[in-house]
């Protein structure tokens, strides 16, 4: 269940699967034992579920270069994205900065931000009201292929 | 309390959320097959292009102006369209989808509530969830807050997008503020008609007399009055099964021959039949519609309809098909360069609560067969059974020369990040 408070009322929402794998017992055999897992059916793990906390806010990317692979983003690498999340010092955002999407972690220092690269390769970047930027999601998880 | 979210320029900002660099900049969405424009950014509205701009006139005028123009993409918009609705049934249980950038809200229990609060949240986690930016206009009926989300859209300094139509002054202000024209539910036949009784805004309108409304228009309009003025009338719609289906379009070239046009013509009739499977209904009714390219005055002009009445109510893709395109045989004329066509059903009844006719009856395999069809197509996409009229090379050949990626639903096509 997720829970969303507003000033006095406290809504939960039901949540609805689609494609989670749910296993099938045929129960209604009425020859032969039944089966003794029956009592003890529970959902079939979901991916979906353990990546994605906030389905309407989610997106994916995908990372391209080098400049994150101290935290573990390489190239090609999928991102998964939620815009619910506030911005703080330390996540990783990926923000829209002069023209194109990067993805960087957020430092935030008495009221100066800077993009902070994980690769000794790539300058910190600090952020300017020259600068055309906003923080468009915080990443949550990377998926990659081994 | 009600309330209508309307999504500002839809489908230009859901281009803007992935695009963020089209921000300030004049923005056109163009229809299927390029067409005309149907979703402008206010810059584009400020330059004067106009709603429904046939695209091939107006290419100097983007290049001029350098308008960033793209072709619809209704995969995109239907997910962010989505993800709206759902996150607005995070404030209230009511929520009656009105269409794919709009929503009415009621608010049952809410005594108390700070409504201009509740519509910033609203707004607020709209725009940070999905980066689309809404008018949030909130009111005692839903006559009242469709004329609020106009206000909230027109002053977005004053407002901040949300506008509460609280007190009897602010719905008397409103109501003069309101020209008669852009009164929901007055279309435009009824606005000339109300503007010759110098009924100019929706203020002037409630001052008409009941009886003169119900003499003259009919019951729709005396309960849009009263619910103007502020007397709860009309309610929220139950999600209801659409009355009519229509699949139309403009071919990509003109088609002077049968052929082309019969293929086209199966082509939107399987698309309607299939439609109205997913809704669980079936038709009485088909019209077939064609028509030339009227933006070619120069060119003889022939646009015509034809309706066939069927014995039996059907969904089966094989009757409509079949009946749609000899329908279209029938009012083809040669010597006409076509550039239109469609098909739609309607007379619908639910597919399980019909009148049996006792001589004729569908063929009871069609039934069984279009749910095979369903199947296969649904879980292997792209249409891989078609009927043999169609054609099968043709996949998806609407032209979609600026289509933007389809960022959310397509796990090739989404943002990258450097």
């Amino acid at each position: 269940m997720i829970e969303y408070k507003s000033t006095s009322l406290t809504f939960f929402i039901p949540e609805s699967f689609e494609n989670s794998g749910v296993p099938f017992f045929n129960a209604g055999i009425s020859a032969g034992f039944p089966s003794p897992a029956e009592d003890f059916k529970e959902q079939r793990l979901s991916l979906d579920k353990v990546l994605v906390k906030n389905k309407e806010a989610t997106f994916f990317a995908k990372v391209s270069g080098q400049s994150m692979i101290g935290a573990g983003l390489d190239d090609n690498d999928l991102l998964v994205i939620d815009r619910s999340l506030e911005p703080a010092h330390n996540k990783i955002a990926v923000c829209f900065l002069d023209g194109e999407f990067t993805v960087k972690r957020l430092k935030v220092d008495s009221g100066e931000v800077w993009l902070q690269p994980e690769n000794p390769d790539y300058p910190i970047i600090k952020i300017t009201s020259e600068n055309d930027f906003i923080i468009w999601g915080i990443v949550t998880n990377v998926i990659k292929k081994v | 309390m009600y309330a209508l979210v309307d999504c500002n320029n839809f489908y230009t900002s859901c281009e803007r959320a992935f695009n963020p660099s089209l921000q300030n900049k004049s923005v056109a969405i163009l229809s299927n097959n390029d067409g005309c424009v149907i979703s402008r950014s206010d810059e584009a509205k400020a330059i004067g292009l106009p709603m429904g701009a046939p695209a091939f006139k107006y290419e100097q005028f983007f290049k001029a102006n350098n308008v960033q123009v793209f072709s619809s993409n209704y995969p995109l918009y239907g997910d962010m369209s989505s993800r709206v609705m759902k996150i607005l049934e995070q404030f209230t249980p009511d929520v009656e989808i009105y269409s794919i950038d709009e929503a009415f809200l009621q608010f049952k229990g809410f005594d108390n509530y700070n409504f201009e609060d509740y519509g910033n949240q609203i707004r607020q986690r709209i725009l940070k969830w999905t980066g689309i930016p809404t008018s949030v206009g909130i009111a005692p009926t839903k006559a009242l807050s469709k004329v609020a989300s106009k206000i909230a859209r027109k002053f977005p300094k004053e407002t901040k997008g949300v506008y509460v139509i609280a007190s009897e002054d602010q719905r008397i202000k409103a109501l003069k503020w309101t020209k008669i024209e852009d009164v929901w539910g007055i279309g435009r036949g009824l606005s000339k008609r109300l503007k010759l009784k110098k009924c100019r805004t929706a203020y002037d309108f409630i001052q008409l007399p009941n009886a003169w409304i119900r003499h003259n228009f009919s019951v729709v309009e005396s309960r849009l009055k009263r619910d103007l003025e502020g007397i709860t009338t009309l309610q929220l719609d139950e999600q209801k099964n659409k009355k009519a289906i229509a699949t139309t379009r403009s071919f990509e070239y003109t088609f002077s021959d049968i052929d082309n046009i019969k293929e086209r013509v199966s082509t939107f009739a399987t698309s309607c039949a299939e439609k109205l499977r997913k809704q669980g209904s079936c038709c009485h009714m088909i019209i077939v519609m064609l028509s030339s390219d009227r933006h070619k005055k120069d060119l003889n002009q022939h646009r015509v309809n034809t309706t066939v009445s069927l014995p039996y109510p059907t969904d089966s893709t094989l009757i409509i098909s079949q009946q749609a395109v000899n329908a279209v045989t029938s009012i083809f004329k040669k010597g006409i360069k076509y550039k239109r066509a469609g098909v739609i059903v309607t007379g619908l009844v639910a597919f399980d609560n019909y009148q049996l006719n006792m001589f004729q009856y569908e063929n009871p395999k069609h039934k069984p067969l279009m749910h095979v069809i369903d199947e296969i197509n649904t879980k292997y996409s792209d249409y891989k059974i078609k009927l043999g009229n169609q054609d099968l090379e043709r996949t998806w050949k609407m032209r979609q020369e600026r289509l933007s990626p389809r960022y959310t639903t397509n796990i090739n096509d989404i943002i990258k990040v450097k």
